[in-house]
């Protein structure tokens, strides 16, 4: 099995999965029940300043599919509802009784120096790795000044991050929140600020649903809902997005990535670390299937760098990120076809009304003369746009075939039919 | 396993509002009980609603099958059920007797891959079965009455269909019906646990709810109207009277009580509450290879028969019965026995049982006995080896091979006279094949009333 240790901003931990900060590291009990389930570490629910936050009664949203498999969650919990002294002696218990596993305190607070320092030297104190700025929540606690009141302004969060930083001699994780404009702003400013890595994606800002009996948006708390923070699967690849761009960076190429965004599978994992993650954080596929979800997260992720030939995270970590590029830096001149498999074929007719109404009417449907239906990819109307691949029900019925060319590479730029450029010459 | 252990299995365990066999079951409540909410979600997820879907082409009213399952999955089942009528306004009988599993079940591509079709018969009953619980007003529109008139005999399926598209088109239609209740052979002719709760009725009362129907009881061809008044009198008349007679053994005996024609015996028991009231033998042979020979056999083992014997003068792959069906009989305990004849009944003042001659086929591939014979005792024997039409009234039209002559349009040889149902050579014997000739009929109708 392979080796799934790793080292992120300096943090040494057993394996990569991490329970983000999140109602399931609310408390020792949880803790307890991670750690022993197999998870690497957790970040502690948000601690902020006492009196503790009081939390609504309905607090989550759900997007199902149609068989109710949820796809995303959004949530208008705040941060931690029990009083810090509490959390503080828990996270000592958890620290003493666990010292394998890792702990990161989350912490939150007014856009005032001496509120975060006092409360980073606090949690420092209870023996945490490392603390994480919470510069995220998109609902609630924003409306007092914090979570993405503070994240969507790039001086505020190099200006946190400092002032945390100047307080602690632990790591300092800033969690970037994805409702910005341009991520890399918020995370060149946390850099600036001295932050040992970032933490990203936080929660969406989202209303999940409307309940279409009573009209009122979902959650409902008393006949009236608000705006959420938007998680799982749904939002991984516009989280992935976010963690490439950071790591592809040059300017915020160096900082450490801990990876969150609707990690579900072992495979999602992968694609994080691949993309720029040197660990990761889970929090809705375990609300979702309960901490025993870590078992594959491993067993998973083992089999595979095995199965690969790599014998530590290390080796796949950022590979996919020198891959990542600019859509003006592809090659013009590269042409591939769907190519239908008819003995894979259940003859359901997707690809073809996929392509014929959508897309380039470059799969026909004949009737064959056994009975039956045959679906043949027209070479010269195919774009090579994937739907058919992707919307076929059955794996490997449709591959993507490179077509074979005598063409050098040409991208976008260097194309004579760009005007750009001949307007440059 | 079995396809009816495997469609027993996944529908018995309805624990959310589902019927599941209840304690006091009769061994005659539902075959396949009705669909919970959860059941009727995963399965309709697992509809890939394919296009031009072979299902589709499978179903002989052609149900857009993929639309109305996918209706369900969105949580619009009374959509669905609209769907479904549109095509075939005896949706909710048909989700209950017709033979999927050689039918749309078999045409689904989920076979190809995985050999289990989507159960789009369950589907299609909870679609209509919802719709029919919430008492909405009949979900479809009359054209504007176009002032002709349309006499339909017979209020079997392919009668009700005729009337409910011809009423639909803006005519009035009178059916004229034999016996006391409506609905031919749904009514009379299918087992009591494919249409539980009094379906066929609840069905009827439904259909007519488009209005522009009338229904005369007690009205049979022949003796109480005749083809040649109805045509003087209406615009157009529509023949759906079925097959009025049963074909005979041909054997000394065939008249002694105990010996009776499996269609009467179905009849009995669907007009027979509680169930437990209709008599059986204790022994008891079975006639034939049809599902009306399975209904029959497995009925009167649920009703108590000792021993059931099921005989059949070729083998099982000759059946026209469906494998599920033949599967039914034999998990009921219904004994079949393949290539064997009935040759003599044994009477010795009652029943006392019947003598067969093996049968195999001969060089030439024609069934010939053997010579070898056995009996089997029985105190009932139940004959289920076909039904033939009833020439006698039915003078005028052209018969041919037993079935009424229509052309493409459902005409038969008597202008104005149209014909549907068992009774003429369309496709299956089935009450989906007659629901169709139905409601093609009336469109025929239609057409010729406009050109008229």
């Amino acid at each position: 099995m392979a080796d799934l240790s790793c080292k992120i901003a300096g943090i040494d931990s057993l394996n990569p999965f991490w329970l983000a900060s999140a109602p399931p590291t609310d408390k020792k009990y949880n803790v307890v029940r991670a750690f022993e389930a197999g998870w690497g570490g957790v970040v502690w629910k948000t601690l902020g300043i006492d009196p503790p936050v009081i939390n609504v009664s309905s607090r989550y949203g759900a997007h199902h599919d149609q068989n109710r498999r949820l796809l995303g969650i959004n949530n208008i919990e705040l941060i931690s509802d029990r009083p810090l002294a509490v959390n503080l002696q828990e996270i000592r218990e958890c620290r003493a009784e666990y010292p394998d596993h890792v702990i990161i305190g989350s912490m939150m607070a007014p856009i005032e120096e001496r509120a975060w320092k006092d409360l980073a030297q606090q949690i420092a104190e209870s023996g945490v790795h490392g603390i994480e700025l919470n510069l995220g929540c998109p609902h609630g606690m924003c409306e007092r000044g914090m979570g993405s009141a503070i994240g969507q302004v790039p001086e505020m969060v190099e200006q946190v991050t400092r002032w945390v930083k100047e307080s602690v001699d632990i790591p300092v994780f800033t969690k970037l929140t994805p409702n910005i404009t341009n991520i890399l702003w918020s995370a060149e400013a946390a850099y600036k600020g001295g932050a040992d890595a970032v933490s990203l994606i936080n929660t969406v800002n989202s209303i999940i649903s409307v309940d279409i009996d009573q009209m009122v948006p979902e959650p409902m708390v008393d006949g009236k809902g608000t705006h959420g923070g938007y998680c799982g699967s749904a939002v991984k690849p516009i989280a992935l997005n976010m963690v490439a761009e950071i790591a592809r960076s040059p300017e915020t190429k160096n900082l450490h990535i801990s990876g969150i965004g609707g990690i579900t599978t072992w495979k999602d994992a992968v694609e994080f670390m691949a993309l720029g993650s040197n660990a990761v954080q889970v929090c809705t596929a375990a609300m979702i299937y309960g901490f025993r979800v870590v078992d594959d997260l491993i067993d998973g992720m083992s089999q595979w760098m095995d199965d690969k030939g790599y014998t530590s995270v290390e080796q796949f970590t950022r590979a996919a990120v020198p891959q990542v590029a600019d859509w003006n830096e592809l090659n013009m001149n590269f042409d591939t076809k769907a190519v239908i498999n008819p003995d894979n074929c259940i003859e359901c007719g997707r690809c073809h009304i996929a392509c014929e109404d959508t897309s380039h009417q470059a799969i026909t449907m004949t009737n064959k003369p056994e009975g039956g239906r045959l679906f043949e990819v027209v070479d010269e109307e195919c774009v090579g746009c994937n739907l058919c691949y992707h919307i076929c029900p059955v794996p490997d019925c449709i591959t993507m075939e490179p077509v074979k060319t005598d063409k050098p590479p040409m991208t976008w730029p260097e194309h004579p039919l760009n005007p750009m450029r001949m307007a440059a010459e | 396993m079995t396809t009816l252990q495997a469609k027993q299995v996944s529908k018995s365990g309805a624990i959310h509002g589902g019927a599941g066999h209840n304690a006091a079951d009769d061994g005659f409540s539902d075959l396949h009980p009705a669909y919970s909410t959860l059941q009727a979600m995963a399965e309709s997820n697992r509809c890939l609603y394919c296009y031009d879907a072979p299902c589709v082409t499978a179903c002989p009213t052609s149900i857009d099958i993929p639309t109305f399952i996918r209706k369900i999955s969105t949580g619009n089942p009374d959509g669905a059920a609209k769907t479904i009528l549109s095509a075939n306004i005896m949706g909710g009988t048909c989700a209950r007797a017709c033979p999927t599993e050689v039918l749309c079940e078999q045409a689904c591509v989920r076979n190809v891959a995985e050999d289990t079709a989507v159960e789009i018969g369950s589907l299609q009953r909870f679609a209509v079965d919802h719709l029919m619980a919430r008492d909405l007003p009949h979900p479809f529109k009359r054209a504007p009455e176009t002032g002709k008139n349309i006499a339909v005999i017979g209020a079997g399926p392919a009668g009700l269909s005729c009337a409910h598209r011809a009423a639909m088109l803006g005519h009035n239609v009178t059916v004229f019906e034999a016996k006391a209740k409506p609905g031919g052979l749904n009514e009379y002719g299918l087992a009591a646990y494919k249409m539980t709760n009094d379906f066929a009725q609840r069905e009827v009362e439904f259909l007519l709810g488009i209005g522009g129907i009338r229904i005369e009881y007690g009205k049979a061809l022949g003796k109480d109207i005749s083809l040649a008044a109805l045509k003087d009198s209406y615009d157009a008349v529509f023949v759906g009277v079925g097959l009025g007679s049963t074909n005979n053994l041909g054997l000394t005996g065939e008249d002694f009580p105990g010996v009776d024609d499996a269609i009467s015996f179905i009849e009995k028991l669907r007009q027979t509450e509680p169930k437990s009231d209709m008599p059986v033998g204790n022994n008891v042979i079975v006639i034939g290879g049809g599902n009306t020979a399975i209904d029959a056999a497995v009925q009167a083992k649920r009703l108590g028969a000792d021993e059931v014997t099921l005989v059949y003068r070729r083998g099982a792959e000759n059946m026209s019965a469906t494998e599920f069906e033949q599967d039914l009989a034999k998990t009921n305990g219904v004994v079949v026995r393949y290539w064997a004849k009935p040759v003599a009944i044994k009477a010795n003042g009652k029943l006392q049982g019947m003598e067969f001659e093996k049968t195999e086929l001969d060089a030439s591939g024609k069934l010939v006995g053997t010579g070898e014979t056995f009996e089997v005792r029985a105190d009932q024997i139940l004959k289920a080896i076909g039904q033939k039409i009833k020439t006698d009234d039915l003078a005028g039209m052209e018969i041919a091979g037993g079935k009424i002559v229509v052309d493409e349009n459902y005409q038969t040889t008597a202008p104005g006279v149209f014909a549907g149902g068992d009774c003429i050579k369309s496709g299956e014997d089935l009450t989906v094949q007659s629901v169709e000739d139905g409601k093609q009929a009336a469109i025929a109708i239609d057409a010729f009333l406009k050109s008229a």
